[in-house]
């Protein structure tokens, strides 16, 4: 028997007008995975993950988190029940300090409010490694700081699922290298992650499976290796000839 | 677990309460120092600080920007009136009516909350002319002949200022540790999380909608208890001089040319107005002029407002809000990077 998914997409598909942004796009994510999500730009892949944390509304659809149907819930309460994210553009609480960020995450996006949420945001910055700058204001935070930011108050929601919007993006090698590293610990930490990324070389590094989308639907799905020589994925970034 | 320490308050913030509460006794006082008068211009302070704190919390900390919270102001006055007339003591009736500003806020926030940006402002105004027009058809008002709070007669001239401004002085500091109690409570971080940036809140989990109505409802109640204060204060209803746009003009001066997002801004901006309003409010519609040219004035200069620009200069918060936290043990606070 296969396991049953952590986070499943039926069918999603979202039309902006007459503009059909994403076609019956289906994906089942296990437990423990490290999903890539590669596509060129337009491909649908923000979209995507506007619809699995409740951003957008799908046209038609369903998404389901550990086998509840919650295509009508609002983002807030997907987050309580196990999605958090991380945005693109990082959006820290600019006028709050770093800790305070990651007390509110831990105040309100946890689907079981028992525990202590001042110890958890503390141990979670300790984790993320911004314990140090915990009373400085988020708006003052460098780029990797701040997406250090957005992960740590994604983990103080007690997520099952991470969805990581380009959190490479902007970054230096050196910088991304370790990002790539706390990642890689949240995931032996049991929580499993979607990682929609343009930099191919962090997906390779560190996903167990990967998708690629173009076109606003999945065009292939397997090992990372697979992936990438896939010839519809080499037609999608380098156009026919290659 | 670790050994967190959490603190809240620093000597700035205890300096800070000591002038406030100085500043309150040295109010509660002034019947038997300065008379009916100046019993008269404090309620004028106080009715200032309670709009621009109230205004800033909705606008500040909750983003709902209102440009018809004379809806409360104005509707609190009315009831005072008619409660007044069907022989309710006139300040029990500006208790009673600021009850009902909050009753009324709460009917309001069940629609109005979840519209957002030009929707919900002008929708706010809506309301408050709606209310303007209905309060003008009372026969007891005749439109806007208006009527008076006749049965403070009752009482005379030095009791009823005294009276007043214990009154004033009463609501004001509730609503201030109201509003201080809930941004330091588990709810205050969200509420401070929604200012910075709503969709990051709703990304954490935070229950906007829900969050932003006890804001609502707050400031709702507190401009209520402005409005009846005004009256009693004034005794004189006519519907325009509460239901007026001014009003809106004046929560917006006194709330930018403080510091859009603190309390201590809303504070502060409600003395520098009626310090304005005291030394040129006789020269009339230059008056006004002068108040347009401060406002642009510091939106050029100081675009955060005056606490904007003295806040970060202070040794910690001046009401304190948030959280400073430590680790009690020699090796901590390392980070790399």
């Amino acid at each position: 028997m296969t396991p049953s998914p952590v986070l499943r997409a039926e069918g999603l598909s979202m039309a902006f007008g007459a503009f059909k942004v994403l076609d019956r796009v289906s994906l089942d994510v296990f437990g423990g995975e490290i999903v890539g999500i590669l596509g060129p730009n337009g491909a649908g892949k923000t979209t995507f993950m506007n619809l699995l944390t409740g951003a957008y509304r799908p046209t038609t659809g369903r998404v389901h988190v550990l086998g509840e149907d919650v295509t009508h819930l609002a983002t807030a309460d997907r987050c309580r029940r196990g999605i958090a994210r991380t945005h693109q553009v990082p959006r820290p609480f600019g006028g709050m300090t770093v800790f305070e960020n990651v007390l509110v995450a831990a105040r309100n996006g946890r689907g079981d409010p028992s525990g202590d949420p001042v110890g958890l945001a503390w141990q979670v910055l300790e984790h993320t490694g911004l314990a140090g700058v915990a009373n400085r204001k988020a708006g003052s935070l460098g780029l990797l700081d701040r997406k250090r930011l957005e992960l740590s108050r994604a983990l103080a929601t007690g997520p099952r699922v991470v969805l990581l919007d380009e959190i490479g993006g902007g970054l230096t090698d050196a910088e991304a290298d370790r990002l790539v590293a706390l990642i890689r610990d949240i995931q032996r930490d049991g929580v499993t992650i979607v990682w929609i990324e343009h930099i191919m070389r962090l997906l390779t590094e560190c996903c167990t499976r990967m998708i690629c989308m173009a076109g606003g639907a999945v065009i292939a799905d397997g090992l990372p290796g697979d992936v990438i020589d896939a010839p519809a994925v080499r037609t999608a970034y380098f156009g026919a000839a290659a | 677990m670790t050994d967190l320490t959490i603190t809240r308050s620093s000597t700035t913030s205890r300096i800070t309460l000591g002038l406030l509460v100085a500043a309150g006794l040295a109010l509660a006082a002034l019947p038997w120092i300065n008379g009916v008068g100046g019993s008269g211009r404090a309620v004028a302070l106080l009715v200032y600080v309670l709009l621009a704190v109230m205004w800033n919390a909705l606008a500040g900390f909750a983003g709902l920007v209102s440009i018809g919270q004379t809806l409360f102001f104005g509707v609190a006055a009315y009831a005072t009136i008619r409660l007044s007339d069907a022989g309710i003591d006139p300040f029990l009736a500006t208790i009673l009516a600021t009850l009902i500003g909050a009753l009324l806020g709460y009917v309001t926030s069940l629609f109005m909350v979840s519209l957002s940006g030009g929707e919900f402002a002008i929708g706010m105004w809506v309301l408050s002319a709606l209310a303007h027009l209905c309060v003008n058809l009372d026969p007891l008002i005749q439109g806007e002949t208006g009527t008076s709070l006749i049965a403070l007669n009752a009482y005379d001239v030095e009791t009823r200022a005294a009276l007043t401004l214990w009154l004033a002085l009463a609501f004001t500091a509730v609503f201030m540790a109201a509003l201080i109690l809930l941004l330091r409570s588990s709810t205050g971080a969200a509420i401070t999380a929604i200012r910075d940036d709503e969709i990051a809140a709703r990304s954490v989990g935070v229950d906007v909608l829900r969050t932003k109505r006890i804001v609502f409802v707050l400031a709702a109640t507190g401009t209520a208890a402005a409005g009846a204060l005004w009256l009693t204060s004034n005794t004189s209803f006519q519907p325009k001089a509460f239901f007026g746009v001014h009003w809106t003009a004046y929560m917006l001066f006194m709330v930018l040319v403080g510091g859009l997002g603190r309390i201590e801004g809303a504070l502060i901006g409600a003395v520098l107005f009626f310090v304005i309003e005291t030394l040129f409010g006789a020269y009339g519609a230059w008056y006004l002029v002068g108040l347009g040219a401060v406002a642009v004035l510091f939106a050029l200069v100081l675009p955060n407002g005056l606490w904007g620009w003295i806040g970060p200069r202070l040794p910690g918060e001046a009401i304190p809000t948030g959280y400073f936290v430590h680790k009690k043990e020699g090796r901590t606070q390392h980070v790399d990077g």
